[in-house]
């Protein structure tokens, strides 16, 4: 599924650049990022989940094209894959900025029912957009917060209002996060897919990722697929 | 009994002949012989036990202990005397009796030792008694029982008289026979024990008296070997009875007094147990005992023994025994003896640290002490007194008096990264992979021979010796023989070297050179090269004369030094009159022939000279010609100066002479005016060279270091030979020195790579302090040698202390043994050594001098001489590892400085630079970064260290620009200034990436705001006392805001996660049953819908739109209704405006609402009639100020919601004449009605209006009239009439639902009493918890941000003199003026001058001079003034509407309560049913505060009555009384009149940009102004100002009517408390009179500015528009 979706991309990524040559930009800094979401969410009491993601990015930063958030489809698990969830749901945004400060992070929280049907969250995590232009594979570990105390909790599991956070987005920012308390559940694993350009025109050398990683992503997916 | 050393002495002579005639007995003694020096204490001790052992009690043993000491000295003394011959006699007598028979036993033994000589002859003690099973042990038997027959029937013919007298006496003299056994073993016991009996024949009566009884019993011929035995240990035996009390004593003894010494004596008694064993098979307990047994009672003990023995042999008692049984007590203490249980105590820290000293604390000293691994207190302690138990526990204890132990190794959390088990997907790279195990023989070796797999090196070591150049047990005199001898030494290798001597050499050599050279050219003129030689030559003759004249010094002072070191020593010697080294000095004299010598000396002298005299002539010729150069110089210059001077005289004489080149000159010289003053100074000519001194000088040094002509050679000689004085004539220190001198000994422990592999034998110290091992390891090697590390080790006594550590470098290759030299390694070591004798220890001050100066401080040191080399193998091959022979090409070599250099060598930097640089040594691998920055440091000369100490070393690194380089780049500044959260940046987006991206434009805006901080604007505020004003509010503002900004960073968990509230059953809230419950019974569509509570969102994460203003319009009442627009100037009277025909044609009013807030508008529709009803909603929406929905920057928005009713009037213009009549059109005009206005804070704060509120309208309406269509008209409460006026009910809120700021959790310091603060935080805690929706509040926080009780507050205050002299007849006018003051000053809510949810209360003259304040600070002021008029009044706490919490102030007059709202001016009724008060939470007075707990809140159903306690709880009460707390206002307000002349320059101004503003908001339509009405409607305000605003309405109408004439007048005036000119922009904005599009309409506009006292202004706009109908 990669090479396909990865093929899909070329023509979508040229005319953003194009799109650039068009237009004068007082920004002169422009990076574009396919991101594919292949989760594999480990829990094996788990089913039907799907995953709300978010960019989360500084001031300075701000999206040129491709949505800022969005929600994947439900998946169950595969019959080959045991504990697999996977999406395999590309999504593509395309941000500049002027500053790297404040580098966009990817937001995701994970949904699924619950014993009696309620949407529960399941997990919400986290990560810096990779650096460096090439392919890349985050897994990011998935937390949810926990009821204050023990009743709460034996009720809201119950009731299926779990406690969740007023915005996902507090998971990408470290203000407030010591109050509250957090157990952690499962991972998802992303594959980016990363360009930029003019980075080194303004005098950031992020460099390309060197061919070793990649090669053991690619090997790493290729052992996954068989 | 001394008589029986005799006896003893002829004994021994015979066993000697017995000895000779048995040698194979012999050899069995020596087989078993114990150590000799047990035996010999033996033998002390059995001389002690002598009386001892025929002790019946205790006085008689001390007093036969003292006797026997006293023989016993005796016979040290060798003194044999005949005293106790008498005593004796007996013994002498029965030992003679028993010789006859010792002669047959002897015979008997010689025939068993042969038979028994054959058993092993191990260490035969006691408990190793089994042996006797052997085979040999049944003849031994045969034997025993044959022999016993025997005594047994000698015993019985024999002294059987004798028995009862002589049995006290048997127990010494058996003693004695022990002690003469010299040799004991156990096979020749029969034989001791014959020797005993022989001469202490008593001794076998007491056991024969036993024997006899038991022989009696058993009637037996042969006695069983039971019987044997119990003849051998019975024959201890005194006296069975007693024993057997003696027993439990004597044993209680025995316990306490842990046997020390059982070695002899538990042979012997072994050897009785062995047979015990045999016999009896039994008795353990016994045999314990007796093996524990004290000398002290060996014979009690063996009664004991004997007694058991004896009875069980009985068969007859054998049931008689007692059980045995050992009691608890007994067996505890005898476990105690053998098992150590540790106590679970603490250990005090002294027993576990050296003595003197204290525990230190290493973590107290700020060093870096690793958490201990968790071990309970109880473990801790019984591991410590265990270890306390061994021996050299201490060394188990940290300085600190704790076990040592190493940091927890445990890390809380997993250093490996998370493994993800997703069974395929793991990273190829961290896959498992099997390899094979390699065998590790050669696997680990450095050595890279991989060929060479039989690498069995070699590494010989030889530790010779070593010499101490000092050591704490030198003497003085060694301290100086040491030195001597190092200087003998120095001089010995200067001797060998010779340098002076080459030197001299070297310079005759030179200068015969130069002479011949000179002589060979004699007087010719010397070539060029020739002459360069010579020059050479001479150089080289002064250096080399320079160096041989160094040498020589030093060749005289060290001959000096030892000289003088030899004197030292000598005086030294003298003073303590005894030698200690053999040290000795000879000073050989060398004659010279005199002659000879002094001519050499002149000659060497001379030429000396004459060296000297042409280096210095050269020397003077040089500066000769340096100083031509520069008087030559000098001498131009002086010319030049004196030529300018001329011509400057000249053109002074001549100006008109016109010469470029003079003027070039001169131009030169006023160039060089300058450096003119300071010119080269007139050189100095140089001293010619005095040739008569440099002889003087030459003799001078020559003397200094060279031996004087004709003086003898002098020649130290140091010999060793000189004689020490011996130990005994040394004084008592002296003597001690050297006892401890023989006390220490030393060894040498090899360590090979830091591991020890050998060690040396141990060797005393010598008193010449050398040592000499002379040992040689050979070490097989297999790792490859890093270091080989010799540690010298102390031995005093039995504790051992590591002296010093010497490394020895690994050898070459080529190093074989057999060829290496000895080499000498120093040692030193910097142990602290003291001693009361003698010696000098180590690291202590020691001086020679008598006054004590000069004092040296020596560490012991010594040279260590060792060889180490690489071993031969038997074939004479090295056995040297191939890669060290490749050398320094060698990987090994290149990478591991160690094996190259060796480890004593690392801290030679030549050597490591040496090996740095041919290992080629990457310098940019940061492996190698340290070796680098060492070598750098060492290459640049000294190292230096830094002198200061940096905290932050690596800043510099991380400061990506400099500081002045962020200061002026305008993008950082950008940058930081966002970051600083600056209100003008704080959302800025998207930074330019460049710095010329970013304009000057950027920062206008906040330049601007920098430089208004200095600047008032008075354009803005009109008035630069309220500009003053405000800028004292925004820097208390700030720092309020400086205050809070930590608070704001603070965060609960509601505020992150949203989580569902703990359901209850019942109750209220969203109770899970409860809720449910209700669920089910409500009904779908209820008649009376309740708001819901919705979801609280917290705005931080909010943009641009996503907040709405929803503001429901429901209903309003008394709206006024319009008057007849035709009207005839006749009809005046009310009634005929109400005339039927009117109201059936006419509309009375079409009142619609107009929402106007951030200028969006929206309207409801139309209604009908004074009483419409709208229910509308109208959604506004909302945008934060600079685009941030932070709580902090919504609470400080400043915009008001202004809610407008507007009257819609159709006016018909006419029929188009193009649609013939057909079309109607018509206009339509709005006339406003009135507006109520509430700030977005209140809302943002409230979070919902909820209410019916009093619309403001305008004092005059022109075409309106108030409806009155309610209640009657006159008023059976004149109060009740002036709270009339239209109404409105709205409901506002914000979408989504805000969370409101937080207040501040800070606690704020205070200077009140601590009680009153913690009984204020009791009440309102109390009353918070009985009613949560009545405010209580008791303290307050006052400017300056500290805490203030509110009673404080409240204080009778003088009210302007000016409103109180205006109705001076009228109080009630009075007080509505009072009010009406206190009104006009403008309103400020603190949450927004404050960004922050804090009221701050002003005192009421803080208020006065900021002119604004909120609710609170009007109220206070309004309850002052009212109490300085003597009413009663009290502050009033508690919830309205729109405010929210509030305060009010509740007077009493009248026997009526009435409720004054303190930012209107208005009172209200209790029992007003628009009374805006909601709540009464609390009342204040300067007294006391009460809390409400009625049952209800709301003024109209309450009781004010506070004297009733049920009502109204008193904070003071008689519990806790009124501590009389004085107030913080002030005494008296001091007013400042305002000056009507500002007042009406104001006015002009406000008139001016009112004009403006309109002109401008009516872009596309001229706008007249008709200046008639102007001045009309000017004269009508100060009448309406006058009157309060009430009820000019009429008059006025009528005098505008009749002044307009036909003109249609709509307009009204606005009256407003002046703060800044935009609320009044706004508020004339919002009426919408602009709005009128007429053609024909002109305007007219009136501003009336009131001046009340202390700048209070009342400002009244008057603002009609007119058409010409």
């Amino acid at each position: 599924p990669l090479v396909s979706i990865a093929a899909n991309l070329k023509p979508e990524n040229s005319y953003t650049f194009s799109q650039y040559r068009a237009r004068v930009f007082i920004y002169s800094e422009v990076k574009s990022r396919y991101v594919l979401f292949v989760c594999v969410f480990q829990f094996p009491e788990y089913d039907n989940l799907y995953c709300k993601y978010c960019f989360v990015y500084g001031h300075d930063w701000a999206p040129t094209s491709g949505l800022e958030e969005g929600i994947t489809q439900i998946t169950c698990k595969g019959s080959q894959s045991s504990n697999k969830l996977i999406w395999n749901f590309p999504l593509e945004t395309t941000f500049k900025s002027t500053n790297p400060s404040g580098w966009p992070q990817l937001v995701v929280s994970v949904y699924g029912p619950d014993v009696f049907g309620n949407d529960v969250v399941r997990g919400y995590g986290a990560t810096h957009i990779p650096f460096t232009p090439g392919q890349h594979s985050k897994t990011i570990p998935m937390f949810v917060p926990e009821p204050t105390w023990r009743l709460q909790k034996f009720t809201s599991w119950l009731l299926g209002r779990r406690p969740e956070y007023t915005d996902p987005k507090a998971v990408a920012q470290g203000e407030g996060r010591e109050v509250t308390r957090v157990r952690s559940q499962g991972f998802v694993n992303v594959s980016f897919h990363i360009m930029t350009k003019d980075m080194k025109k303004l005098g950031y050398d992020t460099g390309p990722s060197s061919p070793a990683n990649t090669q053991s992503v690619t090997s790493g997916w290729s052992t996954e697929d068989q | 009994m001394a008589s029986s050393g005799d006896i003893r002495e002829k004994l021994r002579k015979k066993r000697r002949a017995l000895k000779e005639t048995l040698k194979n007995r012999d050899e069995d003694d020596v087989q078993a012989l114990v150590p000799s020096t047990k035996m010999s204490k033996g033998k002390l001790q059995t001389t002690i036990k002598e009386p001892e052992t025929s002790e019946e009690d205790p006085g008689e043993t001390l007093k036969r202990t003292f006797r026997t000491q006293r023989e016993r000295k005796k016979r040290l003394l060798e003194q044999s005397s005949y005293q106790q011959h008498e005593e004796g006699g007996l013994e002498e007598i029965s030992s003679v009796q028993h010789r006859s028979e010792d002669e047959e036993s002897a015979d008997q033994a010689g025939e068993k030792s042969a038979v028994l000589s054959r058993p092993p002859t191990g260490s035969l003690k006691g408990r190793s008694s089994k042996i006797l099973h052997s085979p040999g042990s049944q003849h031994l038997d045969d034997l025993v029982t044959r022999r016993l027959q025997e005594k047994l029937n000698a015993a019985r013919s024999k002294g059987e008289s004798l028995q009862e007298q002589e049995a006290p006496l048997e127990p010494p003299s058996r003693l004695q026979g022990l002690r003469d056994r010299d040799t004991v073993t156990r096979f020749d016991r029969e034989f001791d024990l014959d020797r005993a009996r022989r001469h202490d024949d008593p001794l076998t009566l007491g056991p024969r008296i036993k024997f006899r009884e038991a022989e009696k019993r058993t009637e037996k011929d042969l006695p069983t070997s039971e019987e044997a035995f119990n003849f051998f240990t019975f024959n201890f035996e005194p006296e069975p009875q007693d024993g057997a009390q003696k027993l439990g004593r004597k044993r209680h003894k025995q316990k306490k007094t842990v046997e020390v010494d059982q070695g002899e004596e538990g042979e012997e008694e072994g050897e009785e147990e062995a047979e015990d064993k045999e016999v009896v098979g039994e008795g353990e307990d016994n045999q314990d005992e007796n093996e524990n047994q004290d000398e002290e009672a060996p014979l009690v003990q063996d009664e004991g023994e004997d007694l058991f023995v004896i009875e069980q042999s009985s068969h007859d008692f054998l049931e008689m025994k007692k059980a045995e049984y050992v009691g608890y007590r007994q067996l505890v203490q005898r476990e105690s003896e053998l098992l150590f249980t540790p106590s679970f105590r603490t250990v005090p820290t002294s027993i576990k640290l050296p003595e003197n000293m204290k525990p230190r604390y290493l973590e107290d000293e700020g060093l870096y002490v690793g958490e201990r691994p968790p071990v309970s207190l109880t473990n801790e302690n019984i591991l410590e007194n265990r270890i306390l138990k061994m021996e050299e526990g201490k060394k188990w204890f940290g300085d600190d008096g704790r076990i040592m132990a190493l940091p927890d190794p445990i890390k809380e959390s997993s250093t490996r990264p998370p493994l993800f088990n997703m069974e395929d997907d793991l990273d190829p790279a961290l896959q498992t992979v099997y390899r094979k195990a390699i065998k590790s023989k050669y696997a680990n070796l450095y050595i890279a021979g991989a060929a060479d797999p039989e690498g069995d090196y070699q590494l010989d070591v030889d530790v010779s010796g070593l010499i101490f150049s000092h050591h704490p047990l030198f003497s003085r005199e060694h301290v100086l023989g040491a030195r001597l001898a190092q200087l003998y030494d120095q001089y010995l290798t200067r001797q060998r070297n010779n340098l002076t001597g080459h030197l001299t050499d070297k310079l005759h050599g030179l200068r015969s050179a130069l002479r011949n050279m000179l002589n060979i050219h004699g007087g010719q003129s010397l070539s060029q090269a020739m002459q360069r030689r010579i020059s050479e030559y001479s150089l080289e003759v002064r250096n080399t004369r320079q160096l041989r004249d160094s040498e020589q010094e030093k060749d005289r002072t060290l001959l000096k030094n030892i000289v003088k070191m030899w004197k030292d020593m000598k005086a030294l010697r003298d003073f303590q009159k005894y030698t200690n080294t053999p040290y000795k000095l000879y000073l050989r004299r060398e004659n010279v022939d005199r002659a000879t010598d002094e001519r050499e000396y002149e000659e060497e002298i001379l030429a000396e000279i004459v060296e000297w005299e042409a280096e210095s002539e050269e020397d003077y010729q040089r500066k000769l010609a340096e100083y031509k150069e520069q008087l030559e110089e000098w001498k131009l210059w002086r010319r030049k100066q004196k030529a300018k001077k001329k011509k400057r005289k000249k053109k002074k004489k001549g100006q008109s002479q016109d010469d470029t080149e003079e003027e070039d000159e001169d131009r030169e010289a006023s160039e060089s005016e300058g450096p003119v003053e300071e010119g080269p100074s007139k050189p100095e000519p140089p001293e010619k060279p005095e040739l008569d001194s440099i002889e003087q000088q030459v003799r001078e040094k020559a003397s200094r270091i060279r031996r004087k002509p004709g003086e003898s050679v002098l020649i130290p000689e140091l010999s060793a030979s000189g004689n020490i004085t011996a130990t005994e004539l040394c004084p008592r220190a002296e003597t001690a020195r050297r006892e401890d001198v023989t006390r220490h000994s030393l060894f040498t422990k090899i360590l090979y790579n830091d591991k020890e592999v050998s060690r040396t034998d141990s060797r005393s110290l010598n008193t010449d302090f050398r040592v000499h091992f002379g040992q040689i390891f050979n070490l097989k090697i297999v790792n490859c040698p890093q270091s080989i590390n010799l540690q010298v080790f102390e031995e005093i006594g039995s504790s051992c202390s590591l002296l010093a550590q010497v490394f020895i470098p690994v050898p070459e290759p080529s190093v074989l043994a057999g060829n290496a030299p000895v080499e000498e390694f120093e040692f030193s070591s910097n142990q602290r050594v003291m001693f009361d004798h003698e010696g000098v220890g180590s690291d202590v001050p020691l001086s020679f001098e008598a006054d004590g100066s000069d004092r040296q401080t020596l560490l012991t040191s010594g040279k260590l001489s060792c060889c180490v080399s690489w071993g031969v193998g038997d074939d004479d091959v090295p056995l040297a590892p191939h890669v060290l022979q490749q050398g320094k090409h060698s990987g090994l070599a290149r990478f591991d400085p160690v094996t190259y250099i060796g480890a004593s060598g690392l801290y030679d930097m030549k050597k490591i630079g040496e090996w740095a640089t041919q290992s080629r040594l990457d310098p940019n691998d940061p492996k190698n970064a340290a070796i680098m920055q060492l070598l750098k440091v060492a290459s640049s000369g000294e190292v230096t260290a830094p002198e200061y100490f940096r905290l932050e070393q690596l800043q510099e690194e991380f400061n990506f620009v400099t500081d002045e380089e962020l200061e002026r780049s305008k993008r950082f500044r950008l940058l930081r200034l966002r970051n600083q959260e600056v209100a003008e940046f704080r959302n800025y987006k998207c930074v330019p990436a460049l710095e010329r991206e970013v304009t000057d434009k950027v920062f206008q805006d906040y330049e601007k705001r920098l430089k208004e901080g200095e600047i008032i604007d008075t354009n803005e505020h009109l008035d630069s006392h309220r500009a003053l004003v405000a800028k004292y509010l925004q820097k208390i503002r700030e720092s309020v805001i400086h205050r809070f900004i930590l608070a704001k960073h603070h965060y609960l968990l509601s505020d992150l996660v949203i989580e569902e509230e703990i359901p209850s059953i019942g109750g209220a809230g969203p109770g899970i049953l409860g809720l449910n419950l209700f669920k089910l019974a409500e009904p779908k569509r209820p008649l009376k819908p309740q708001r819901k509570e919705r979801k609280k969102v917290t705005a931080q994460n909010l943009s641009d739109g996503d907040i709405k203003l929803l503001i429901n319009i429901l209903r309003a009442y008394d709206v006024p209704v319009r008057r007849p627009q035709i009207n005839i100037l006749g009809q005046t009277s009310q009634g005929a405006i109400q005339g039927s025909d009117w109201l059936c044609n006419q509309v009375q009013v079409r009142p619609f609402v107009e929402v106007s807030f951030q200028r969006t508008v929206l309207q409801t529709t139309t209604a009908d009639g004074p009483n419409p009803c709208w229910n509308e909603e109208l959604q506004l929406p909302f945008s934060a100020p600079n685009g941030d929905y932070s709580a902090a920057s919504l609470q400080s928005v400043k915009d008001e919601v202004f809610i407008n009713i507007f009257d819609e009037m159709v006016y018909e213009t006419g029929v188009n004449d193009k649609d013939k009549g057909k079309s109607i059109h018509s206009r339509v005009e709005k006339h406003w009605l009135g507006s109520v206005k509430i700030p977005f804070s209140t809302i943002y704060s409230q979070s919902r209006i909820d209410g019916t509120f009093k619309v403001n309208t305008p004092a005059v309406l022109l075409g309106y009239s108030k409806e009155r269509s309610h209640g009657p008209t006159s008023g059976y409460d004149i109060l009740r009439g002036l709270s009339d006026g239209a109404f409105i009910t709205l409901f506002i809120t914000i979408e989504p639902q805000l969370v409101p700021g937080e207040t501040i959790r800070e606690k704020f310091d205070s200077q009140e009493d601590e009680r009153l603060l913690q009984a204020s935080e009791k009440f309102e805690r109390e009353a918070a918890q009985g009613y949560p929706d009545r405010p209580c509040i008791t303290t307050i926080i006052d400017l300056n941000g500290k805490t203030v009780f509110i009673t404080r507050y409240i204080r009778p205050l003088n009210p302007p003199q000016e409103l109180l002299d205006e109705f001076p007849n009228n109080p009630q006018e009075a007080t509505a003026l009072v009010a009406r003051f206190v009104s006009l000053i403008p309103s400020l809510p603190d949450r927004v001058s404050f960004s922050g949810v804090c009221d701050l209360w002003s005192t009421c003259d803080q208020f006065l001079t900021l002119l604004a304040g909120d609710e609170e600070e009007h109220a206070v002021l309004l309850c002052n003034y009212f109490l300085s008029m003597g009413k009663k009044a009290w502050l009033i706490i508690g919830t309205a509407i729109p405010e929210g919490p509030t305060a009010y102030v509740l007077t009493y007059e009248q026997s009526r309560y009435l409720i004054w709202n303190p930012s209107s001016g208005q009172f209200y009724g209790q029992y007003d049913t628009f009374c805006p008060l909601q709540t009464v939470g609390c009342l204040v007075n300067a007294d006391n505060v009460w809390f409400n707990i009625q049952e209800y809140t709301s003024p109209m159903t309450m009781s004010f009555d506070i004297a009733k306690a049920q009502l109204w709880k008193p904070f003071f009460s008689r519990s806790f009384s009124h501590p009389g707390l004085s107030s913080v206002q002030p005494e008296e307000l001091v007013y400042r009149r305002t000056v009507r002349a500002a007042a009406v320059e104001l006015q002009d101004r406000i008139e001016k940009i009112l004009k403006e503003r309109i002109m401008e908001w009516r872009p596309r339509h001229p706008t007249r102004w008709n200046r008639y009405c102007t001045t009309t409607l000017k004269q009508f305000l100060p009448k309406l100002e006058l009157r309060g605003g009430r009820d000019v309405a009429e008059g006025h109408r009528h005098e505008l009517q009749s002044l307009l004439g036909d003109n249609k007048i709509t307009g009204f005036p606005l009256n407003l408390p002046f703060s800044e000119i935009r609320p009044i922009v706004e508020a004339v904005y919002s009426t919408g009179v602009h709005n009128v599009h007429a053609s024909n309409v002109e305007f007219a506009l009136a501003v009336y500015v009131h001046p009340y006292p202390n700048n209070v202004l009342s400002v009244w706009v008057y603002l009609a528009s007119m058409m010409r109908t």
